[in-house]
């Protein structure tokens, strides 16, 4: 039983990394119906940024702090410069941009740290934490809480602010928010500003425990993905519950089903993709739209 | 009286909408093809003409929803680069050609993105309550998609929210569309309402010419992009033209 409490906890730890990917996936899918496949390279490059930060004497929350605000500046330029000019082209032409961006940030990184693996540090004690007589990891409930707390302000915002709302009209009514003064363009910048800052906290939560390097979040993108269609592509809420039952329901065939293991997990994450689309295409929170003319 | 070039005339309290030589196309297609207007200030102008016109076109020259020349002045300033976002913010409330109903959204969340512009919380709230004065069903209803209204309560909505941005200049595409007789009569009835107690001057672009004349006060005929009548409506129903294509009799 207690070994079962920790797997479940520790599935949540990184089912609460893919949550939180998922989440930028699906901020930007809403707002242009297209994936961001460089959203991982994003979260990779924002860590390498924290990583400077602490090697240059930061200590680990100052990082992240500044991490965070460099990220959204960051998400807010990127989608002025290089997404703006083509914001009304086909999505074929969205995506191969945002495929030319996992490739720029991949190589980028490469060349300014280089791929030799490097240990990243926890912000988090190492000892374990005590609850009802089982030992959990520290880490894992470090990263449960900041991932938790972070897709609970974002979730505040989308529902209690103003610009949240205007942001969700904007994305999913882009002509009729027009007519009522919301600058689309510009909440379409804040959606990648705060997708990019969603992704930085993922990527410095699981640097320590998968380690530093330009390729690391190449297989959580595909966990988000997953994460994101098994919740729903349209629905935050979606992309939350999905990443978490994600997390805990890999880790536990990979501990207790002896076929799957740790090598055939990324298989079974494109295995549910393939079943949630054949099954029930618009996910578990997905929705038909209601609506009378 | 000398005919003068097609220039504004001077900036004039009188008025809050003109526009001259107002052009817009559609790729090789031009729906707007020289349209001259004037909405006085405090008045309803109808816009009529058949289906193609270029009615919708029309309103959508005006707030720069698509490309134009020709010149627009507002409160008798010339708005050189217009777009719906700085029409908004000049007070030019636009009921767009199917509602504008950001249907998954609360009936709530609708009203509230009518007045987004608006910056004081306690000015939300006057507009609330005077916007709830018009339509009470509303505060019944606001945690319902406003996709599940029904068509004419949509209508409704639509001039809620735009009530909320209070705005010197209404512009309505089509209210009738879609809607049964009763209702059309009840949301042009608000519109005069709303036009004497608030003085909010309404250009509605309308099919329907017997309901929109009648609280009308000055029409503008459209065919094929082209101003064919104007005048006082009380003339205008009179036009033996007009009369046989617009009003059946």
């Amino acid at each position: 039983m207690h070994d079962l409490a920790q797997q479940i906890v520790n599935g949540l730890a990184t089912g609460s990394i893919f949550a939180s990917v998922a989440l930028a996936l699906v901020l930007i899918y809403r707002a242009m119906g297209i994936i961001n496949f460089a959203q991982g390279e994003m979260a990779m490059f924002t860590t390498y940024i924290a990583w400077q930060l602490v090697t240059l004497g930061f200590p680990i929350w100052a990082a992240f702090a500044i991490t965070i605000v460099v990220a959204f500046v960051g998400g807010v330029a990127l989608e002025r410069i290089v997404i703006r000019p083509v914001e009304r082209a086909p999505e074929l032409t969205l995506v191969i941009v945002t495929l030319g961006l996992f490739i720029t940030f991949n190589g980028l990184a490469g060349w300014f740290w280089g791929y030799i693996v490097k240990p990243f540090p926890t912000p988090f004690p190492t000892s374990p934490i005590q609850i009802g007589g089982v030992g959990f990891s520290a880490q894992d409930i470090g990263i449960i809480v900041v991932s938790l707390v972070t897709l609970g302000l974002i979730t505040l915002f989308f529902q209690k602010t103003k610009l949240g709302l205007a942001m969700k009209a904007a994305a999913l009514y882009p002509e009729q928010s027009r007519v009522l003064g919301i600058r689309v363009g510009w909440m379409l910048a804040l959606g990648w500003g705060l997708a990019a800052v969603v992704g930085a906290v993922a990527g410095i939560m699981i640097a320590p425990v998968v380690f530093l390097d330009p390729n690391m979040m190449q297989s959580v993108i595909v966990y988000a993905f997953a994460s994101a269609v098994l919740g729903g592509i349209e629905s935050p809420i979606g992309a939350v519950v999905g990443g978490l039952i994600l997390g805990v329901v890999l880790n536990l065939l990979g501990t207790y089903v002896d076929a799957i293991g740790n090598e055939l997990r990324l298989a079974a994450a494109l295995a549910i993709i393939v079943v949630v689309l054949m099954v029930r295409p618009s996910g578990l929170f997905g929705r038909a739209k209601v609506q009378r003319v | 009286m000398v005919q003068s070039e097609p220039a504004l005339s001077a900036p004039s309290e009188a008025t809050i909408l003109e526009t001259r030589d107002l052009r817009a196309r559609y790729g090789e297609i031009e729906a707007v093809r020289g349209v001259d207007l004037t909405v006085p200030r405090g008045a309803i102008v109808a816009l009529l003409g058949a289906n193609g016109s270029g009615k919708t076109s029309t309103l959508r020259a005006i707030t720069g929803t698509i490309k134009t020349t020709g010149t627009v002045a507002f409160a008798g300033k010339t708005l050189h680069h217009r777009c719906p976002e700085d029409a908004a913010q000049l007070g030019i409330a636009h009921v767009p050609e199917g509602r504008g109903t950001l249907s998954s959204l609360t009936v709530w969340e609708n009203l509230m993105l009518g007045a987004y512009i608006e910056r004081s919380g306690a000015r939300v709230r006057q507009r609330c309550e005077r916007v709830a004065a018009y339509f009470p069903w509303i505060s019944d209803r606001k945690h319902q998609p406003a996709g599940t209204l029904s068509g004419g309560e949509q209508q409704m909505l639509a001039i809620a929210r735009a009530l909320m941005l209070e705005p010197q200049l209404l512009l309505l595409d089509e209210p009738s569309l879609g809607l049964g007789p009763k209702i059309v009569h009840d949301i042009f009835a608000l519109l005069r309402t709303i036009n004497e107690r608030d003085g909010i001057s309404i250009l509605v672009a309308e099919q329907n010419a017997t309901v929109a004349l009648a609280v009308a006060h000055h029409a503008y005929v459209l065919e094929t992009g082209r101003v064919a009548v104007s005048g006082l409506s009380a003339d205008l129903v009179q036009n033996d033209q007009v009369r046989r294509s617009y009003l059946g009799y």
